[in-house]
């Protein structure tokens, strides 16, 4: 006899689609309605079978998993918490609170995404909106960097270039769409004016347009491999728009300038509101990574990179930010909270995780689950536990529980490891 | 012959599901263990479509499966995950993001392992 659980929400990428049905048959999901590729896996590859947790490679018991992990903490000097961004605001707010009693560096999957936007948005500011205000209203759509035709499948569909808001009722229709990248993609294909820049000149190309927003002409007729002509009609089309939005994704951050390119965005962005309204939307990656940089900045001021050691918060990319900690050999214990370092990590950083002792809780295998000195095989929030995380524009979206395997949560553990590490 | 070329990783739907079965599962090999490249250096380099090329940073070396792709000359693309990793260093200029994208790398042939029933990629 199976039930079918409606409206869930999807926890693989920044959408958060909570129009998936969900259809149950006791504790295993048989079917996934509504959710894209990317996202069935969460559902359908989800092994629910119970199991212990592991120290050294050894099953033990839950108490002697929590004791061995605290003892590590106990010891270590400089520990690191890592991850985040695939686990519950419930949760992330318990890692900081085990960062603080500890004196632990914590940092989130942000880093070697978003961090670069972080620093963009402190130094200049976020001109934003949400994703109900661009299905409403945007008739002009820039994705820069990005890919959501494979990274955020629905997002055209739901919020953006094919969705049928209050005054875009022919969807489609009813919206221009710009593309800017270094390469064809299934996205620029679908795009009604596709820029193709040189690589690393974004920070170039994106001066120009403010150049011409201002009523600047710039020298010579390319810039950065795209016609001066063409970014004067984008630049037109942006001032004379009743609604212009900026989507933007690593192509941004990954690439020479980083946090310079997404400045220079986002100002940008601030700078045509003199003529039209326009906003931008971080393109965030992992499920509730925008949570991690919420929770972690009410919590401590910070979005990512916080240092606890000396007893209050301190920032700074570049040296708490996990890549560097590895890289120098700075921490001296890990506690990685559903993510996957070891496989997402440059070689060399991800080679000091199998140095140094680590705490790993994730609900499924993964490389640096494979080298956990104790692992705490936890509930997935959206399958087998409920939580709370951030959409990509910061609104906030319930979790269901869809199926009941006992599993403890991310956030029941690292409850157990501040109040063990207290003894 | 060997050419310095730039490298871009990033997220496939193929890499994606891949994931879900997990890293050590065919699927995922297949997905992240190629390379698209532009038809013409492919045919300056000596590189087969379907064939394989190795790429070398100062930090490591990957042999992948080559595919000719939309890119412009002188890029190449390699769907993020462990594979393309052993090629990025963390070098982070202060901002704690490594050069995932916009990395200079040595391609060349491969000398000649077949890619060996892992399936094609995208």
């Amino acid at each position: 006899m199976s039930t079918v659980v409606e409206h869930v929400a999807c926890s693989f990428c920044g959408c958060l689609c909570d129009d998936i049905a969900v259809e149950v048959e006791g504790a295993h999901i048989v079917k996934v309605k509504r959710a894209c590729s990317n996202g069935q896996g969460i559902f359908m590859d989800y092994d629910p079978r119970p199991r212990r947790p592991l120290v050294g490679g050894e099953e033990v018991e839950w108490d002697a998993a929590v004791a061995a992990a605290a003892a590590i903490l106990r010891a270590a000097d400089s520990p690191l918490i890592y991850g985040l961004s695939s686990s519950a605001s419930e949760a992330q707010r318990k890692a900081v609170e085990l960062a603080d009693r500890i004196g632990a560096i914590v940092d989130s999957t942000s880093s070697v995404c978003h961090g670069p936007t972080g620093l963009a948005m402190q130094a200049v500011g976020e001109p934003t909106c949400t994703l109900g205000e661009v299905r409403d209203r945007a008739d002009l759509l820039v994705f820069w960097g990005c890919n959501p035709d494979q990274s955020h499948l629905r997002h055209f569909a739901r919020y953006s270039l094919n969705a049928k808001g209050a005054q875009t009722p022919k969807g489609r229709a009813d919206r221009t769409m710009y593309a800017v990248d270094v390469r064809e993609t299934g996205t620029t294909k679908k795009a009604d004016h596709f820029l193709q820049i040189d690589p690393g000149c974004d920070y170039e190309v994106l001066s120009t347009l403010r150049l011409l927003v201002q009523g600047g002409e710039p020298e010579g007729e390319t810039v950065g491999g795209v016609a001066v002509a063409d970014l004067k009609e984008l630049v037109e089309r942006l001032k004379s728009c009743r609604y212009g939005l900026f989507f933007m994704g690593m192509g941004l951050t990954m690439t020479a300038a980083r946090q310079l390119n997404v400045a220079e965005l986002f100002t940008l962005v601030a700078e045509l509101n003199e003529y039209a309204k326009c906003s931008v939307i971080p393109m965030r990656g992992h499920g509730n990574v925008t949570g991690a940089d919420q929770v972690l900045t009410w919590t401590s001021g910070y979005p990512f990179a916080v240092s606890y050691a000396r007893g209050y918060p301190q920032f700074s990319p570049g040296e708490f930010t996990a890549v560097d900690m590895l890289a120098r050999r700075a921490a001296d214990a890990a506690v990685i909270i559903a993510s996957d370092p070891g496989a997402h990590f440059p070689r060399p950083a991800a080679a000091h995780l199998e140095r140094i002792p680590t705490i790993v809780l994730d609900h499924g295998p993964s490389v640096t689950a494979s080298h956990a000195t104790v692992l705490f095989p936890t509930a997935a929030y959206g399958v087998d536990a409920a939580g709370t995380a951030y959409r990509m524009d910061n609104v906030p979206i319930p979790l269901s529980q869809v199926i009941e395997t006992g599993r403890p949560t991310d956030e029941d553990i690292l409850g157990r490891l501040i109040e063990a590490v207290r003894t | 012959m060997s050419e310095r070329l730039t490298l871009i990783s990033g997220r496939t739907r193929k890499q994606a599901t891949g994931m879900h079965k997990g890293k050590d599962s065919p699927e995922y090999h297949a997905a992240t263990e190629i390379v698209e490249m532009n038809a013409d250096d492919m045919a300056r380099l000596g590189i087969a479509d379907g064939g394989r090329a190795t790429l070398r940073t100062e930090v490591g070396e990957i042999a992948l499966t080559a595919h000719e792709g939309a890119l412009p000359a002188g890029l190449v693309f390699v769907p993020m995950g462990t594979t393309v990793n052993g090629l990025v260093g963390t070098e982070t200029f202060g901002t704690g993001m490594p050069s995932f994208k916009g990395l200079s790398v040595e391609v060349e042939p491969a000398g000649g392992e077949p890619a060996g029933g892992e399936g094609e990629g995208s």
